[in-house]
């Protein structure tokens, strides 16, 4: 009898009504959708095939070179990137190296160009700090995957659905970081500053963010992380790269090709993952 | 005309400022106001002026408002009411740009924690004010140079904040606000999170640099010695009220009420009372009109052993001692100039009484007070140790 009292409306249409608006959306905004695609996704293209047409020794020297200088002329990191790099290009990865890394690259840029300012916003009003937190909160929870269903629809399949998946996940870091950046910075520095007669943008650029940099810098190295691990689960939508040998390995249960393609993403993960660390704390020194 | 003038500035935090600010009118205090309304009043109709290049102490306890105070004269906190007039504009009316161009060019602003860019050198947080104001960079380079080097930090320019100590940053504090060189500097608690040696040193330094600079000062502080020695007047803040305004000494020897009275009580009075406030009535004779005889009789009337000797224009002239007087008259002289000793201990009327003790130690016959020579008054040490206990022995008449 108590089961009913639970009963007294019919079930709330979510997921039809959610089917519609992403249908309504597809179709009112394909106008700018499909130029996206097409535009974005040449210029994807266009990047990954000319670091393809880089000789991979050049890039692998290139890459150790910046750690030998970013770590303080230490040699540990730079030699494990050589060796590294040359296992993936032994193994026959390096094109898939090219697309992971060039899908990396432009959602983390899109990421940071988007959520800074978002941060930023975030910080100087607590409005915006009460609308947004929530969001942010649901962006991050929601199973990475469901993302990939609107992604299909508005950009179709390959790189650039991809990337706006990753967008939408690995976002959130960055806007979480620069917010908290600008509002950890101390009292008296923010008063110093407006006590001298600093504009607003003065003293966002000549205070606030010189301050919460190394915050930033964390939320940054986040979001890069973050963008590394959706290209894996953006394969599922044609996404190239790494992600895809491991996925087709996946579903032909081959565990060697599988374990291959995963070492790569680890070797990449942890060498994107140190330079980014490290160009925060060589700039603190 | 004053430099600063404050008109009845209240600062009420919290939501419905506007009842709380009736409350405040009707005189209720600020405990009550808090439990009624929920608002916290931080300064309650502050009103007080300053002149130009003075130094002007706000002191109170924490909690008092001092520190909110502060920053409503430059309005870093809005003011719930009243008026702030810089040379006769008034902030509290100006819009932001207004505002902005007032911060710039007449305020400066020293923090408690230095409050200095730690990822800026030395030079650029000395620079940073002007380089708000679009300064061109060699211009404010030498200007802040200047300041750097009137501070004493000329060698530090490209050195980071947290390579220097305590009071070295708070040097840079300071040349970074006298860089725009303002009319006015805002000192908030400048030297309380120094240690006492570097904080007495800084003190002195302040006094020295204001003797050229001639700013006018608003410093505020917790600690009374600091008030003491940095204020030409001072204004006692608590619960967000102003109690007293005065000169040190006025504070210390007439405290408005029990509460001035407390605070002073700890005070070293002897660092802050001078020869004139203990100093007693004289007994003299004059030089051209009185004889032996005279002096003699007086000092037996009054119970003394020496009387001073001064001339018609109260010029000290020097003493005589009893014996002398004595056997003067026994050998019929008639002229003191035979019996004046002038070796006389003379102190002026602004010494302060921790230098008189040594001299009034060693000496058997009382000091004289003078102006300028002129006879102001005799210290004995009976009165001197009462001056020093407080007890009400001392007197402002003189001052």
């Amino acid at each position: 009898m108590f089961d009913k009292i639970l009963d007294f409306a019919p079930e709330i249409p979510i997921a039809e009504w959610t089917t519609d608006f992403t249908d309504w959306l597809t179709s009112t905004f394909s106008f700018l959708f499909t130029p996206i695609k097409e535009h974005f996704g040449n210029f994807m293209e266009f990047t990954s095939d000319l670091l393809m047409k880089v000789p991979p020794i050049f890039i692998i020297l290139i890459v150790a070179l910046i750690f030998f200088f970013i770590t303080g002329k230490r040699i540990g990191l730079a030699i494990f990137s050589i060796v590294g790099l040359w296992l993936i290009y032994n193994q026959g990865y390096w094109d898939h190296l090219i697309s992971t890394f060039t899908l990396v690259l432009i959602a983390s840029l899109l990421s940071v160009i988007i959520g800074v300012p978002i941060g930023i916003l975030m910080s100087k009003s607590r409005i915006a700090e009460a609308i947004i937190q929530p969001i942010l909160d649901f962006m991050q929870t929601m199973p990475a995957f469901v993302y990939l269903i609107p992604a299909v629809a508005f950009f179709g399949i390959g790189m650039v659905p991809g990337v706006f998946a990753s967008l939408i996940f690995a976002t959130p870091p960055t806007v979480r970081f620069t917010n908290l950046g600008i509002r950890q910075v101390s009292e008296e520095l923010v008063e110093a500053s407006e006590a001298f007669g600093s504009t607003g943008s003065q003293k966002l650029f000549k205070v606030e963010l010189p301050m919460a940099k190394d915050t930033i810098m964390a939320g940054i190295n986040q979001t890069v992380m973050l963008a590394l691990s959706m290209v894996v689960i953006a394969s599922m939508i044609g996404a190239p790269g790494l992600g895809r040998e491991v996925l087709s390995a996946l579903q032909r249960a081959q565990v060697g090709t599988g374990f291959v393609a995963g070492i790569g993403i680890v070797i990449l993960a942890i060498i994107i993952d140190r330079v980014t660390q490290n160009m925060n704390s060589k700039k603190e020194g | 005309m004053s430099l600063i003038e404050v008109k009845n500035l209240s600062k009420i935090f919290g939501r419905n400022a506007n009842q709380a600010t009736k409350f405040l009118d009707e005189g209720l205090t600020k405990q009550e106001i808090l439990k009624k309304t929920g608002n916290t009043v931080g300064v309650n109709r502050a009103t007080f002026t300053v002149e130009e290049g003075e130094i002007f102490v706000i002191m109170g306890l924490s909690g008092s408002g001092k520190s909110t105070l502060v920053r409503l004269i430059n309005r870093l906190i809005e003011p719930t009411e009243g008026n702030i007039l810089i040379a006769g504009e008034d902030l509290s009316k100006m819009d932001k740009k207004k505002l902005r161009q007032t911060r710039r060019e007449k305020l400066g602003m020293v923090f408690q924690r230095f409050a200095l860019f730690p990822h800026r050198t030395i030079l650029e947080n000395a620079e940073f004010g002007l380089e708000i104001q679009n300064v061109p960079k060699e211009e404010r380079e030498k200007k802040a140079t200047e300041a750097l080097e009137m501070v004493g930090l000329g060698g530090y320019l490209n050195q980071k904040p947290s390579q220097l100590s305590g009071g070295m940053q708070q040097r840079v504090g300071l040349a970074r606000a006298l860089a725009n060189d303002p009319e006015v500097l805002l000192m908030d608690e400048a030297f309380s999170a120094l240690d006492p040696l570097i904080r007495k040193e800084m003190q002195d330094e302040l006094i020295d640099l204001q003797s050229s600079m001639k700013k006018t000062i608003l410093f505020i502080t917790h600690d009374l010695d600091e008030a003491l020695r940095l204020g030409d007047r001072i204004a006692l803040m608590r619960d967000g009220s102003i109690v007293q305004v005065g000169t040190p000494e006025e504070i210390l020897v007439n405290p408005a009420n029990d509460y001035v009275e407390k605070f002073v009580e700890d005070v070293d009075r002897a660092k802050i009372l001078t020869a004139q406030n203990v100093m007693k009535r004289p007994e003299t004779i004059n030089i051209d009109r009185h004889g032996p005889r005279v002096a003699l009789e007086r000092m037996r009337e009054e119970g003394l052993s020496s009387i001073l000797v001064v001339d018609g224009k109260r010029q000290l002239k020097g003493y005589v001692m009893a014996e002398d007087a004595y056997e003067a008259t026994q050998k019929e002289t008639r002229d003191l100039h035979q019996i004046l000793k002038t070796d006389i201990q003379k102190v002026s009327k602004d010494t302060p009484m921790n230098e008189i003790f040594n001299i009034i130690y060693d000496s058997p016959i009382p000091i004289a007070v003078v102006d300028n020579d002129r006879l102001e008054g005799i210290l004995v040490r009976g009165a001197v140790i009462a001056g020093l206990a407080g007890d009400g022995e001392v007197n402002l008449q003189n001052v």
